[in-house]
């Protein structure tokens, strides 16, 4: 068995954990990163995508709206390039009249330093004609759009850049747990590579959970108790952007009141409802049509503009004691000590927080580890940019201004994302990617109108061409001078991408050996029945229409349900397929507080 | 910059299922890969054009001809050439035009001062080196077609000098000639007041001014709302009044019922109430023919003539009504085009860059003519820069519909294009 010994392993690869690798790495700790599938998979790859500016916390929670507008002001420095500045409104429709809320909301703003200003309705209208005309009253602050997968490949590739291991598609199946002199200690993990089945052993000084929705699992393995409150939330993607700007509505914070224009599309979230497990999770159809019904206040006629699709993620609120669920228990981030709580040394939790916070997490966290470790190396993230922030806040454009200036509109394989084929080949190479829903968080595959109605049968025939030629098979996974110097930043723009290099392989692995996630029929089922997923909940009028040419091509023209290794499933399949538990019809819950 | 029409292009891109048909017919990425298609440049590119951000990501749009014959095609309905339309006007407004785009758009100013003296005004445009100068300075291509300007003087001069003559009847139709035949072509609109009269109709041939379709094609959006909230002042009145307004260029006549009003987001009643008054003149005559109202008294014209019906007439979404009523002229043999587009487009083929995309783009419709076999004397075709395109083409001479009607008449003579009495 394959034994590996660092300073720090750090387990999820989220925001919280990518963002504790990078900071334990720049302090200089030798530090490993253990994700179970693909960067982002949990619950930093389904969020709203709102870099905070704080503003939504103004009343309820200033502690917190005070971190995310420092937060958002450091980020904009250090990952610049995952951010668009699209700024954010807080509007008064007329559902929202009647109470002392926005002078609240002002009071909030102005106590934690959160630039705030009441601008006129006409010049709001101006901006954003959509919005609705009917609104009263209009606040502008600092808000903005978040691509929450390329911050993640950003940071670990800082982390990467300062020496640490980034360990993708491994699992942690146990926390190896040692009694020294009476005190329990946890000394390493015992780790799984999803794909060959391969067993590692890594030992560590300290273990960092970030392990998100799933941490109170991790932190049973070690014997501590961690209470997690699931929290599902609901969000439904629009075809096109409504807006440029987020609009939050000027309010207690509630179901579908933020509207986040996000890349070439705007969406619409979220709901909060308690869940027995972080997965999977199903989407009801109440969910959706709050949404719409929500949306339509913010933007009238938003119910009749085309529905792309819906997700949901899962909050992982951190309970000391269960009370009972919902929005208003907390958000704040969670650092739990287990050798104060209960005296386990050597392994802390990280979780709770926001995305827009996950930097401050890891800053508190590695505070914590170096007490641990006795010594003292100051955090060093806030003023140091990850690679690729150099390039500046992204906008809606920037793809299609790159393929017009290289000319490479004869490169498209996703026609709606504009992402090209040397796009997909080194995001396959570099990355590392292993199925075509990485490569949608990748790069973007998949995304648009069709929902992979195009690119996704393109996208196969590169991979199976690309694996046959042995550039592309698990070795990948393993880190590599190549990856080390791949600048994440890359993934997202079609301009960096000229030099195609597709036989820079390693030469190995060839379809008999190989695993089966390689196999070329289960990758193109795999995919679409992702797609799918995210298609049912909406598929009506013109999403269905879309749907019905996507079943033309792939049930009739491919015949893709009677491929062969029809039988055949990977080790990731199993995330694609429905949740087909009978559950009753779930009405709107009611609020708890 | 008109923000709302910016923003009413969003639920038409929501339609677009992706399917590629437009991108496979469209003419003018058949011939050049300058331009992705209409998918491309339309539906798919609007996502990534919004509101406030640093600049126009794109600019292959400007090679779209605005022949609309994607959204003839297109199974869902999506106004591609609108958006690219208003993608362009986004980007005019945004970077500037150039002038030659600004001259190129102002037909009608141009018109008006070449009539002033048009012998100097002939030599001056169609001397060798003008044309050199006009290529190198303002980039309008060498080779392409310009128009004349005709020795007898503008269409409205000779309406004002044959007032006696005309015909007064209690059955009137008003005439909305458009530029070309003002200024370039007056014996289309004298052959147009010859077959009307000839079936009863007085003319009236109110003032009027350019229906602002090259100013919407090259992006000047404002200054061609200018154009039609005079067009609308101007004859508004005459549609209240139960007349209809008969037009005898496609590309004009489409403009004041659709274009303008949809692109310039013009949906108040004065535009709204002249758009339902306007027709295409064959649209028009078809409608009296089969009421019975229309003289069918035709000499025979022994002759095959091939026939192409502009895009922007087939944008009308009414038939073929010009290869209709000629089919009954006796011994005449039309032949029907099925080339999608003569390449022209409007002012596309006068620029530079794109005159041999347009010439490209008119070759199915240039080899369609040659087949015919060299008995072939003449084409016609309904839209001036049409005509002027096939001509350059084929090398043969192209005539509007109304001109073979007229001779079949008897009141037209087609070589010189005069009227015979
Ligand atoms: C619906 C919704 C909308 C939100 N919107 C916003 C927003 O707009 N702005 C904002 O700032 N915040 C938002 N948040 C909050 C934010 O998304 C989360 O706080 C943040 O993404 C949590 O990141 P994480 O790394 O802690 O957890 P995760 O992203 O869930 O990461 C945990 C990782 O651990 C991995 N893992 C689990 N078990 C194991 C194991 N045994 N071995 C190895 N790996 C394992 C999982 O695969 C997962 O990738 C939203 C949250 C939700 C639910
Ligand atoms: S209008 Fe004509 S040139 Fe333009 S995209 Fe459509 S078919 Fe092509
Ligand atoms: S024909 Fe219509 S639906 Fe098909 S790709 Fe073109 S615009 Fe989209």
């Amino acid at each position: 068995m394959h034994k590996l010994q660092t300073e720090v392993l750090v387990i999820g690869g989220g925001a919280t954990g990518t963002g504790v690798v990078w900071d334990a790495a720049l302090r200089g700790f030798k530090t490993i990163l253990v994700e179970r599938r693909d960067l982002t998979h949990g619950t930093t790859g389904r969020f709203h995508g709102l870099l905070h500016s704080g503003g939504r916390y103004a009343v309820k929670d200033p502690h917190g709206a005070e971190e995310c507008i420092r937060e958002n002001q450091i980020l904009r420095k250090t990952h610049a390039h995952c951010i668009e500045d699209t700024s954010g409104f807080f509007v008064v429709t007329p559902e929202d009249e009647g109470d002392d809320y926005p002078e609240k909301f002002v009071a909030g703003c102005n106590a934690v330093g959160i630039p705030c200003s009441e601008i006129p309705v006409a010049e709001a209208l101006r901006r954003e004609p959509l919005l609705n005309p009917r609104i009263s009253r209009v606040f502008e602050v600092p808000d903005g759009s978040a691509d929450g997968f390329l911050a993640a490949h950003a940071t670990v590739n800082a982390a990467r850049v300062a020496g640490a291991q980034i360990m993708t598609y491994h699992e942690v199946d146990e926390l190896i747990v040692e009694e020294r002199s009476g005190e329990r200690h946890v000394v390493g993990a015992r780790v799984h590579n999803v794909v060959t089945g391969e067993h590692i052993v890594i030992y560590a000084d300290i273990i960092v959970n970030a392990a998100g929705a799933w941490s109170g699992k991790l932190a049973a393995m070690a014997g501590a108790e961690v209470v997690i409150l699931p929290s599902k939330g609901t969000m439904v993607a629009m075809n096109h952007r409504l807006v440029n700007t987020v609009i939050n509505r000027c309010k207690m914070p509630s179901d579908g009141d933020i509207l986040v224009p996000s890349h070439t599309v705007c969406i619409i979230g979220t709901t909060s409802v308690t869940v027995p497990n972080p997965e999977p999770l199903r989407i009801e159809p109440w969910e959706v049509q709050k949404m719409l019904d929500e949306g339509e206040k913010i933007v009238p006629g938003f119910s009749k503009a085309r529905v792309l699709r819906a997700w949901a993620g899962v909050r992982p609120l951190f309970q000391e004691t269960y009370t009972g669920g919902g929005r208003d228990v907390t958000r704040k981030l969670a650092l739990l000590d287990h050798s104060q709580r209960e005296g386990i040394k050597g392994f802390l939790t990280i979780t709770g927080g926001k995305w827009t916070t996950f930097r401050l997490m890891a800053e508190a966290t590695v505070d914590t580890i170096c007490e641990h470790l006795g010594t003292q190396r100051p955090c060093t993230t806030a003023t140091t940019p990850v690679p690729g922030a150099e390039q500046g806040n992204y906008w809606v454009g920037h793809r299609l201004h790159d393929v017009e200036e290289q000319r490479l509109q004869g490169d498209l394989i996703c026609e709606c994302e504009l992402v090209t084929r040397t796009m997909l080949e080194n995001a396959v190479q570099r990355n590392p990617a292993l199925t075509l829903d990485d490569l949608r968080r990748d790069v973007r595959l998949g995304k648009g109108p069709c929902q992979g109605g195009f690119c996704t049968y393109r996208a196969v025939g590169i991979l199976n061409e690309m694996e046959s030629a042995g550039n592309w098979n698990h070795d990948m996974l393993d880190e590599s001078a190549d990856t080390m110097q791949w600048n994440a930043a890359h993934l997202q723009s079609p301009a960096h991408n000229l030099t195609r290099d597709v036989t820079a392989g390693n030469g190995k692995g060839h379809s008999a050996e190989s695993p089966t996630v390689f196999n070329p029929n289960l990758l193109l089922r795999d995919f679409l029945q992702e797609r799918w997923k995210g298609v049912t909940p909406v598929l009506w009028g013109r999403q269905l229409k879309q749907e019905r040419l996507d079943e033309l091509i792939y049930l009739s023209l491919m015949n893709i349900d009677h491929l062969p290794d029809d039988e055949l499933a990977s080790p990731v399949t199993d995330f694609y397929n429905f949740d087909t538990t009978p559950g009753p019809f779930e009405p709107e819950p009611k609020k708890v507080g | 910059m008109h923000t709302e029409s910016w923003q009413s292009v969003g639920p038409s891109l929501d339609e677009c299922i992706k399917c590629n048909i437009c991108t496979s017919y469209c003419p003018v990425a058949s011939v050049t890969d300058l331009f992705p298609g209409p998918k491309y440049a339309g539906p798919q590119s609007q996502r990534f054009r919004e509101n406030g951000q640093p600049h126009s990501p794109d600019h292959s749009v400007d090679y779209c001809s605005g022949c609309r014959v994607c959204n003839e095609v297109c199974p869902t309905g999506v106004k591609i050439a609108e958006i690219n339309a208003r993608a362009r006007a986004h980007m005019a407004a945004e970077e500037g035009i150039p002038l030659r785009n600004r001259l190129l758009g102002r037909n009608e100013l141009l018109g008006k001062v070449g009539s002033i003296a048009p012998p100097l005004a002939n030599f001056g445009l169609h001397n060798q080196l003008s044309r050199v100068l006009a290529d190198k300075v303002f980039g309008i291509a060498q080779d392409s077609k310009l128009p004349r300007w005709p020795k007898g003087g503008t269409f409205g001069k000779w309406v004002k000098k044959t007032q006696d003559q005309r015909l007064k009847s209690d059955k009137k139709v008003v005439y909305y000639h458009g530029c070309g035949t003002m200024y370039y072509e007056p014996f289309i609109g004298q052959a147009t007041v010859a077959v009307l009269e000839h079936n009863g109709y007085e003319v009236i041939v109110p003032p009027q001014n350019c229906c602002g379709l090259p100013l919407l094609s090259n992006g000047e959006f404002d200054e061609a709302e200018k154009y039609h909230d005079n067009n609308v002042n101007k004859l508004v009145g005459y549609a209240r009044d139960g007349f209809d307004i008969i037009g005898t260029t496609p590309s004009c006549t489409l403009t004041l019922k659709e274009e303008a009003p949809e692109l310039l987001d013009k949906h108040d009643a004065d535009s709204t109430d002249l758009k339902m008054a306007v027709w295409d003149i064959f649209e028009w005559i078809r409608e009296r023919w089969e009421e019975g109202d229309f003289r069918t008294d035709f000499r025979p014209i022994n002759m095959i003539l091939p026939y192409h019906a502009p895009c922007q007439y087939r944008a009308h979404r009414v038939g073929k009504p010009a290869l209709e009523i000629l089919q009954l002229i006796p011994e005449l043999d039309v032949r029907e085009s099925c080339a999608r587009c003569c390449g022209s487009a409007g002012t596309y083929g006068y620029k530079k860059e794109k005159h041999l995309i347009a010439m490209a783009v008119g070759k199915e419709l240039f080899d369609f003519v040659a087949v015919q076999g060299p008995g072939v004397t003449m084409t016609a075709s309904d839209t001036e820069t049409c005509r002027w395109q096939i001509e350059l083409g084929t090398g043969l001479p192209s005539r509007h519909p109304i001109e073979i009607v007229a001779a079949a008449y008897g009141l037209y003579n087609l070589e010189s294009r005069q009227l015979t009495n």
